[in-house]
Formats: C-alpha cells, structure tokens, sequence
C-alpha cells in the first residue's frame, strides 16, 4: 500500500511535468503544424534566469515569476525570430531556422555564461520531504502535482471559455477560415507561442528543481520528453499531449520501480521500446486532433 | 457598395479569374453563375482578401481594398460564407457563433441581441447550442455558417454556393432565409450552380465562364437567355 501511494506520487508529479510539456509543444504545433525545436532552450532561458537573479534580495517567488515571464517572452522571440519571417515559404525553412534558433540560444549561453553547471536559487521547501500515510516523499513533488492541477485547469479554462482560446482552437482546424472571421492570424500565433513559453517555464522551476543547476544543454531532455508524449498522446490533440504526457510518466516510473538494478541504465531503451509498441498499435497516437485543416 | 474591376487571380501558374469586373449595389442580391471549376469561388475568396489578386481592384464604398487581409476585410463589412461549409468542427455551435462575433467582441449587449436574432431566424441552431458543430446535419451546418457570417454585422454578405448538398426542401428554407436577410438592407453576392433558384431571388446576375464573365444582366434577362444553358454547361 505504502509503496502504491509513492508509485502514485511518483507518477503524478513526473506525468505533471511531462504533460504541461507536451501541451506547450503541442499548442503550437496544432496551429502551425510546425514543430518548435527551440522549445527546450525556453526551460533554459528560465533556468539561466534565476542563475542571473541568485543572490539578489528578491523573494524566490518573484524570481521564479521573472524566469517564468523571461520563458514567455523568449518563445514569443522564436515567433519572431524563427517562424514569422520564413512561415509562408517553406516548411523545411522552419525547421532549419527553429534548430538554428535552439543552437543560437545555446551557444550564447556557452559563451556568455559557461559550459559549466550554474547553481540555481531554490527555496527550502524544494529540499523538504514531509510524510504522508507512511510515505516519505520531497514536498517538491506535491508541489509539481498542485501546480500542474491548477495550470491544467487555467489552460483549459483560457481555452474553453475565452474568445481568445476559442479562436485558437477555431485556428487548429480552419486557420484561414477564422482569418475571415476577423481573428487576426498574428495575434493567434504570438498567443500559442507565449502560452508555449509560459507553460515551458513553469515546469521549468520544477525540472531544474530536481537538479538545482542549469546547464547549456539542459533544453534536450525536456524537448525529447514533450515530443514524445506529443507523439504518443496523437500530435495535435490537446487532451492526448496531457494523456501522452501521463502515460510516459508511468513508463518511466514503472520502469524505475520494476528494472533491475543493472538494467537501470538501460531504461530509456525500454521506454523507447514502449513507445514503439503503443505507435504500433495506434500509429496515429491515442487521440485523434480536430480535424485536419490546411497549413498555415 | 462593392465594386470590382478587371479582377486577376490564381493559383500559382493556374488562373481562375481572368479580368472579371462586377459590382453589389445597396440592399442588393446579386448572383454570379457557373459550372464546376469557372471560377466562382475563387472569386469570391479574392474579394474576401483569402486568395491575393494578381491584377485589377476591388472597391468598397469608393475605397480601393484590393489585397486587404482577411480580417481587415471582415472588420470593413464584407463577410464569407464558404462553400465547404467550414463550420469549426469541434466547436458548439454557441462558441462558432461567438467567434462569429469577433471583430464586435466589446460589444457585449449588442453581439448578445443580434445571438437572439439569429436563434429566432435558425431555432435548429438554439436547439443544438451546446452540441459540437462537426455532428451537425448538413442543413444545420449551412444555416450555422450564415448566421456566424452574420454575427459580424456586415454590410456586404458573400455566399458561396449554399444549396450545395442540401436536400431541396433544404435548399428552400435557406433560400428564404437570404431573402430575409435581404430585406434587412444586407448587400449579397450570390455564388451558385442551382442557376434556377439563384435566379428566382437575385436581382441581377453574371454569368461566369472559365474565369471569365459570358454574361450579365438583370435576373429575369439571364433567366430567358435562350443560350444560357449552352453558356452553362459549355463552360
């Protein structure tokens, strides 16, 4: 029983993390059916924002807020930068320039910061672990789960209930037909990139937390892990990026629990093998998109 | 109110509109005829800024807009309805018709009288709000589209060919439904293959042949044109 709940625990809080970065990649993805390489390099941007902010006399909340805030700005910068002017020609052009972006950003890091890991500034209470019905488990985790409640929640409540997220969701299907209805397609795209960037910022706090440093490279793990679950979950479905990002939480969780010890090294081979399996068998991923529009 | 000169455009090396001048007056219905592939709604998704014009201008009360985008087109009256009855699929049918009102989004009371407008003139779609627009029957769909394009208060409607796939008494209830709305001072433009029906309700219409304009007059002229179905189906 006690080893069920931290399964659980387990599970949820990595699956939360997973599955807000499946959406970020997955908002985007479904309006512009592009995906955005330099993804990963928006959870390094926060990481390396609190680095900067470290020792300085602001409360962590608020600098956490800052990293979060710098993480939205960078990803509306990769509309700007890496999409806007090549998204009419072509969709190679794109993946070039969005790879070039997500080294660009790497690089400036290498060079302006170092190769080094830096140190991050964390509150105590990511170090705690409290216990509950027998389990010792970090109060980092609780918090990742909360925290992936609520922003699920606002998600969908932003994509539900305002004309904003109606009309994103309307660009997911017939981009140029809400073009006629006066949703201006700027505005539409810049939206799914901050939102991106927003929610790539918040795992962030809580990816870096497990490590408490941030490194230049540190983008690639996450990217992988969002496009995966993306893959899985069915690509343009919002509800199979979280269903995508869950599922491979508890893969890997289950897999750290059962492998083992020597074979633990191996587990992204059988996670991977996994993953291959569930392709096999719905190659289209779990949940099917809204119906396919034409390319933006 | 919209006039349009020596219009060109295409896709690609393909021309679909050739040198095509028309012109809506206030309040009037205006249809443009023609068989599969001659160019109508091409035409019409060139005056609704969707397709970029190659040549020629479209004038909208004496203001040149030719190449506006989309949404500034919308935002200056002229609302599209599209052939493929591009009805948002996995949107109710109360969020299409919100989105419909986009461009009037501040405009709370106003958008929430003329929603009560819309539901009086369709009151299949006030019996189907919360349902996803994809499981529509293609009747409802077409009233969805028109009412979404009416939610945008505009000055000139386009319609692309609303009686397509529609079961003839269908094909009725929608057409005097636009005559409704005409009464209501709209300016329409009428694409439609249904030449017999498009006729009965247009106060004037234009043949369109392989991009070009074969004939123009005023409805009951097209409609005794001994060579119309030679000009029709010809194309």
């Amino acid at each position: 029983m006690v080893g069920f709940l931290q399964f659980v625990i387990d599970v949820l809080s990595l699956g939360g993390a997973y599955a807000l970065m499946a959406l970020g990649l997955v908002i985007v993805y479904g309006i512009l059916r592009l995906v955005n390489f330099a993804y990963g390099e928006l959870i390094m941007v926060a990481g390396y924002s609190l680095y900067l902010l470290n020792g300085s006399a602001l409360p962590w909340l608020v600098m956490a807020a800052v990293a979060v805030l710098m993480s939205m700005f960078m990803g509306i910068a990769t509309d700007y930068v890496a999409f806007r002017p090549v998204r009419a020609k072509s969709v190679t052009a794109v993946l070039i320039t969005s790879f070039a972006f997500s080294t660009l950003l790497q690089n400036a890091a290498l060079l302006f910061i170092s190769p080094r890991p830096r140190n991050i500034p964390l509150p105590d209470l990511f170090t705690t672990t409290i216990e509950i019905a027998g389990v010792v488990t970090p109060v980092r985790n609780l918090l990742t789960i909360a925290t992936a409640v609520i922003s699920l929640a606002l998600f969908a409540w932003l994509m539900r209930r305002t004309v904003i997220g109606i009309a994103m969701r309307a660009a997911a299907t017939h981009f140029t037909m809400a073009r006629m209805l006066g949703v201006p397609a700027n505005l539409i795209i810049s939206s799914a990139f901050a939102i991106s960037g927003l929610l790539a910022g918040i795992v962030a706090l809580f990816w870096l937390g497990r490590i408490g440093s941030v490194v230049p490279g540190i983008g690639l793990e996450p990217l992988l892990v969002a496009f995966i679950a993306t893959v899985i979950g069915g690509m343009r479905s919002l509800q199979g990026a979280v269903l995508g990002g869950f599922l491979l939480a508890f893969i890997d969780t289950g897999l750290n629990y059962t492998l083992p010890q020597d074979l633990l090294k191996f587990r992204d081979a059988f996670t991977f093998s996994l993953v291959i399996l569930i392709l096999l068998w719905r190659p289209e991923g779990l949940l099917k998109g809204p119906a396919s529009g034409q390319r933006t | 109110m919209i006039k349009v000169s020596n219009l060109e455009a295409g896709y690609g090396p393909v021309r679909a509109v050739r040198g095509v001048s028309i012109n809506v007056g206030k309040g009037e219905l205006v249809t443009v005829l023609g068989a599969n592939g001659a160019g109508k709604s091409s035409l019409l998704l060139t005056i609704a800024g969707a397709l970029k014009p190659t040549g020629g201008q479209v004038h909208l009360d004496g203001i040149d807009v030719t190449g506006s985008s989309p949404e500034r087109m919308v935002r200056r009256g002229v609302s599209m309805v599209p052939e493929t009855r591009d009805v948002f699929p996995d949107l109710t049918v109360a969020e299409n018709l919100r989105l419909g009102a986009y461009i009037r989004r501040s405009k709370i009371d106003i958008v929430r009288a003329d929603l009560e407008k819309m539901y009086a003139l369709f009151p299949r779609l006030q019996e189907r709000v919360d349902q996803a627009a994809g499981t529509l029957s293609g009747g409802e769909q077409q009233m969805l589209v028109i009412a979404r394009a009416m939610m945008a208060d505009p000055k000139v409607l386009l319609l692309d060919e609303p009686s397509l796939g529609l079961a003839p008494n269908l094909v009725d209830q929608i057409f005097d439904m636009i005559v409704e709305l005409k009464t209501t001072g709209l300016s329409i433009l009428l694409v439609e293959q249904n030449a017999s029906k498009a006729l009965q309700i247009a106060d004037r219409a234009y043949v369109l042949r392989l991009g070009e304009i074969a004939a123009e007059g005023s409805a009951a002229e097209i409609a005794e044109a001994s060579d119309l179905h030679a000009m029709y189906l010809g194309g």
